[in-house]
């Protein structure tokens, strides 16, 4: 099958939704790739490059769009600034649409795709399983999202992020908050950390304690109890008194950080509204607020969507395309988690995708298929992020202490003392001078050997072997007899009695060489 | 040379063998317990031999002839090959009790010296010895031929392996009343070979129903017998160093395979009764449900990255890694790590490998200094501050479901619990299950990350990528 790239429309897009990398593979996969002149000129992939990897670059946008079998994009369809065409005109029947088409915000989109029989797979409805988690674009989105805001931050914060001690006075370090420690929350942390900021984070959802502080952030905590997980790894919203809380605290916090970067999102809703603008005026001059959830209506008060402001000294980033400012970066990885979706989808490497509904990843990216609609899916049947144990666990296995009884050393010892007893009565004395031998031999042994340490048990078992070679004292006290069948029997006991001897002690020897500190 | 002096060199060689096991407390001091070992052995024969009246000249042949093959086997054998070099020398033991009892009940002037109940028990000693080297001699032979390769490592389990067990063993205790009788009058000869032969059979039937993984239990099970074999023929001969050695070494062994079959929380018994997960189809239904999940491949460059960012990584061998001689690889990483001032240290379970100690030895050859390389017990409390767990070649024991699952066939059984690192890394050829049959839920877990493959071929990729 073709596929075919179209260059992003979207006025600034610099993102391109393959790069030669992802071409690549995808043509080992068997499929035949085309891409729009220039289509990765802005995230710096030159035509070149694409054509080295074996792709073909076509000057026409609507050649692709005619041609193509599978179309790859990263921006949903829309109309052309200049050519005044919508792309979705450009679709045909039963072509496979694969991008981020965002089915809940684009309604109208939908009914348009369906209208035209297009199978269209939206990359922000890939199920959070962890199957698909190498699928899971809105992940690598935002990661780099995550990043890119600190990178920001830094560019409009006027001084070091680390702390130092230099000749001309003491520099200290920037104090970072960051609310919401998703994937972009915890990108931002390890970021602002590795700048050498002082990083806290909040986040309502008590399971990402773990994951802050294992990067080493300081967790900030409500001293109040409210589970804040909506299932699916997402958060929920809070009930009043939590929010009031968790306010009182983000008003101590402006403060005294130099930098918040807020990352709040709840599923289907407005951001929450976290940063009040007493708040920001209560911040030190000069400090930097990078708001993440600029599209959906900002977490702080003050943020305009794709702007920088100013307001009471403090430089608020509402930038919406933090992604394709890191062009190379996001096509890079969106271009793999294309390619990993359409490996899953092309089970056979023939080049020929299967939309496969039994397959709960490709179910629930799927989004119009056969002119019907197909959003949204079925409830997905696993949630990232562990749910609430429904059932109770079962304790771990421990196994069933006995109270030692105390019948079992007492009838071992009878039976002990009686066997004993038993024996002596019909043994002769010589026997049982050599039997008390027997016994505290063994004693001595099972106190000796307790001492050997776990790492020395094969040198342990060599010397035994070449001591047990004891045995050919009895060989040589025998080798004197006057009978030749016995003087040969005992000669060849000897014989292998001396390679035991000889190759026990020097095989632990040469073990014992070998240990070194 | 008088009774006494003998008696006096014979006190000495026992108490340097006893200062040899005591020396092996630690490594420092094992080097010097290994010279007191053959001083002692050395004492023994001089008192011995200088007692021999005629045949020098086999005996001395037989010495040089036999010290000098010891002694190229001990030089040639690779370190993986030790379990095997170590099945075998065992059952030179065995033999030699064989041999030795023999001759001594084929020595006319017997009937002359014993008497009565000595000769009852001299007699019943005999039996012994011989019944003991038999069997430990053909059970080394074939656990020498599984450790190889030579046979099929898998437990051959006959239908009735009970039954006939302890028919064998009604029978030689049979055997052993008609042989006492009949010796009295000179005979015996028919049923001591008969016993002979049943306990040859019985050596190799044990062993045969033991698979690859019980070898440590095994070979150490061995090991003990031959020390009995040699307490046996000490009796025989009244010869109390001969008493005293084989007591120490019978219960060396014992020892081990205790230590062996606690680790793998098994009874003795159910060892050597042979096979694994005879009711363990109870438990695969449950395995198999846990089983599900997905499988997440890393690539070895990835695995290089991971483990230079770590701080603290710690590496688990199992007998993979011996099998792809993969320990000299290993060390190379770890020094290269521990240059770029990670923390690299070996976890090393009991029962890893084919024999007590295995990986310890696999270890030490490859340089690896002894002090980072620690037991189960000393370490499986750090595994949540462990940034990358590398488990080479290893399955039942790092096998969570020992510890979650009350129906695994391996529950409550000891293991590595290195699903509480940060990332666990997986090297293993493939999805197959370990030695007891059970699928392994730790492949499946959201840290764990798989590097399929020969273990050797993959860390000397990550190795290069190290750099």
């Amino acid at each position: 099958m073709k596929i075919g790239v179209p260059k992003e429309i979207h006025a600034g897009e610099k993102r391109v939704a393959a790069t030669p990398d992802v071409a690549k593979q995808l043509i080992k996969l068997g499929f035949a790739v085309a891409i729009e002149t220039d289509a990765g000129a802005a995230a710096h992939y030159s035509d070149a490059a694409y054509v080295e990897a074996g792709a073909t670059v076509v000057k026409n946008a609507a050649e692709i769009w005619a041609e193509s079998d599978i179309i790859l994009k990263v921006r949903a369809p829309e109309l052309h600034p200049v050519t005044k065409k919508e792309e979705v005109d450009l679709l045909h029947e039963n072509q496979i649409l694969i991008t981020f088409l965002w089915p809940a915000q684009n309604p109208d989109l939908l009914q348009k795709l369906a209208q035209k029989k297009v199978t269209a797979l939206s990359m922000d409805s890939i199920p959070r399983i962890s199957r698909a988690q190498k699928m899971d674009a809105l992940s690598s989105m935002a990661n780099i999202a995550g990043y890119r805001a600190v990178v920001e931050a830094a560019q409009h914060f006027g001084r070091f992020f680390t702390g130092q001690i230099t000749a001309a006075g003491k520099i200290p370090p920037a104090k970072v908050m960051v609310i919401g420690a998703g994937v972009a929350g915890l990108s931002a942390i390890g970021a602002a950390k590795s700048m050498g900021a002082i990083v806290r984070a909040f986040d309502t959802r008590a399971e990402v304690k773990e994951q802050v502080e294992s990067m080493d952030a300081e967790f900030l905590e409500l001293d109040f109890a409210e589970e804040g997980s909506g299932g699916g790894g997402y958060a929920k919203t809070m009930s009043k008194e939590f929010i009031a809380a968790e306010m009182a605290l983000f008003a101590e916090q402006a403060k005294e950080v130099d930098i918040i970067i807020t990352t709040a999102l709840i599923p289907g809703k407005p951001a929450p509204e976290l940063i009040l603008e007493e708040m920001v005026a209560s911040m030190k001059d000069g400090s930097v607020i990078v708001d993440l959830a600029g599209e959906q209506g900002g977490n702080c008060k003050l943020t305009k969507a794709g702007e920088v402001t100013q307001a009471h000294g403090v430089s608020i980033i509402g930038y919406t395309d933090l992604p394709s400012r890191l062009a190379a970066q996001s096509s890079q990885l969106y271009g793999t988690n294309l390619r990993h979706l359409l490996t899953d989808m092309c089970p056979k490497k023939d080049g020929n995708v299967v939309v496969d509904f039994d397959d709960e990843v490709v179910r629930g990216a799927t989004v119009t298929k056969g002119g019907e609609i197909t959003w949204p899916p079925p409830a997905p049947k696993l949630s990232a992020a562990p749910p609430k144990p429904a059932a109770p666990e079962k304790p771990p296995a421990s196994p069933e202490k006995k109270t030692p009884s105390w019948a079992g050393p007492v009838i071992a010892f009878v039976v002990g003392a009686a066997a004993l007893l038993g024996l002596g009565a019909v043994a002769p004395a010589s026997f049982m001078a050599h039997f008390t031998v027997f016994v505290l031999a063994c004693f001595i042994g099972y106190m000796v050997i307790w001492n050997v340490t776990a790492a020395l048990h094969t040198p342990l078992m060599s010397v035994t072997n070449a001591i047990s070679s004891i045995i050919i004292l009895g060989a040589i006290l025998q080798i004197s007899s006057s009978e030749t069948v016995i003087v040969w029997v005992t000669g060849f006991a000897v014989l292998i009695t001396s390679i035991n001897i000889a190759g026990g002690f020097a095989v632990t020897r040469r073990m014992l060489e070998m240990f070194r500190k | 040379m008088s009774e006494g002096i003998v008696t006096a060199a014979y006190i000495s060689a026992t108490i340097l063998f006893i200062l040899a096991l005591g020396g092996l407390s630690s490594p420092e001091t094992a080097k010097r317990g290994n010279l007191y070992g053959i001083s002692g052995m050395a004492l023994a024969l001089l008192a011995t031999v200088a007692g021999v009246t005629a045949n020098l000249e086999i005996l001395f042949v037989g010495l040089l002839a036999g010290g000098s093959i010891g002694l190229v086997l001990a030089k040639r054998v690779q370190m993986t090959e030790m379990p095997e070099l170590v099945a075998i020398l065992h059952s030179l033991v065995g033999l030699a009790a064989v041999l030795v009892g023999f001759a001594n009940f084929m020595d006319p002037a017997r009937l002359q010296h014993y008497i009565g109940v000595e000769l009852t028990i001299h007699d019943v000693e005999t039996y012994f010895g011989i019944l003991i080297g038999a069997v430990t001699f053909s059970g080394s032979v074939i656990a020498f031929g599984k450790l190889s390769g030579k046979i099929t490592s898998k437990a051959m389990l006959l239908p009735a392996r009970h039954w006939i067990n302890l028919s064998l063993l009604i029978g030689s205790v049979w055997l052993c009343k008609s042989f006492v009788e009949q010796s009295t009058s000179g005979g015996g000869v028919i049923p001591l070979f008969i016993m002979t032969g049943i306990a040859l059979l019985f050596g190799v039937h044990m062993v045969m129903a033991i698979g690859g993984a019980d070898m440590p239990v095994v070979i150490s099970m061995l090991n003990s017998y031959s020390g009995w074999a040699a307490a046996a023929t000490g009796f025989m001969l009244s010869n109390d160093l001969l008493i005293v050695t084989g007591a120490l070494v019978g219960s060396s062994g014992a020892i081990l395979s205790y230590i062996m079959c606690r680790a793998m929380n098994r009874k003795f018994l159910s060892v050597i009764a042979g096979g694994f997960g005879t009711k363990s189809s109870g438990g695969s239904s449950s395995a198999e449900e846990s089983g599900q999940g997905e499988v997440v491949e890393v690539e070895a460059a990835e695995v290089a990255s991971l483990l230079v960012e770590a701080k603290e990584v710690m590496i688990i061998p199992g007998y993979g890694m011996a099998v792809a001689q993969a320990q000299h690889i290993v060390c190379e990483i770890t020094k290269t790590l521990r240059a770029k001032k990670v923390n690299v240290r070996f976890g090393i379970h009991p029962v890893a490998g084919r024999m007590p100690g295995h990986m310890n030895v696999l270890l030490a050859e490859a340089r690896v200094p002894y002090d980072i390389v620690y037991e189960m017990d000393e370490i499986n409390a750090d595994f949540p501050a462990v940034d990358v767990a590398v488990v080479i070649g290893a399955n039942d024991i790092v096998n969570p479901s020992a510890q979650t699952d009350p129906d695994s066939p391996i529950a409550g059984m000891p293991v590595l619990e290195c699903w509480k690192a940060t990332t666990t890394i997986v090297l293993k050829r493939s999805m197959a299950t370990g030695y007891a049959g059970v699928q392994n839920p730790l492949f499946f877990k959201e840290n764990t990350r798989m590097l399929f493959g020969d273990a050797k071929s993959s860390l000397d990729i990550v190795s290069k990528n190290l750099g």
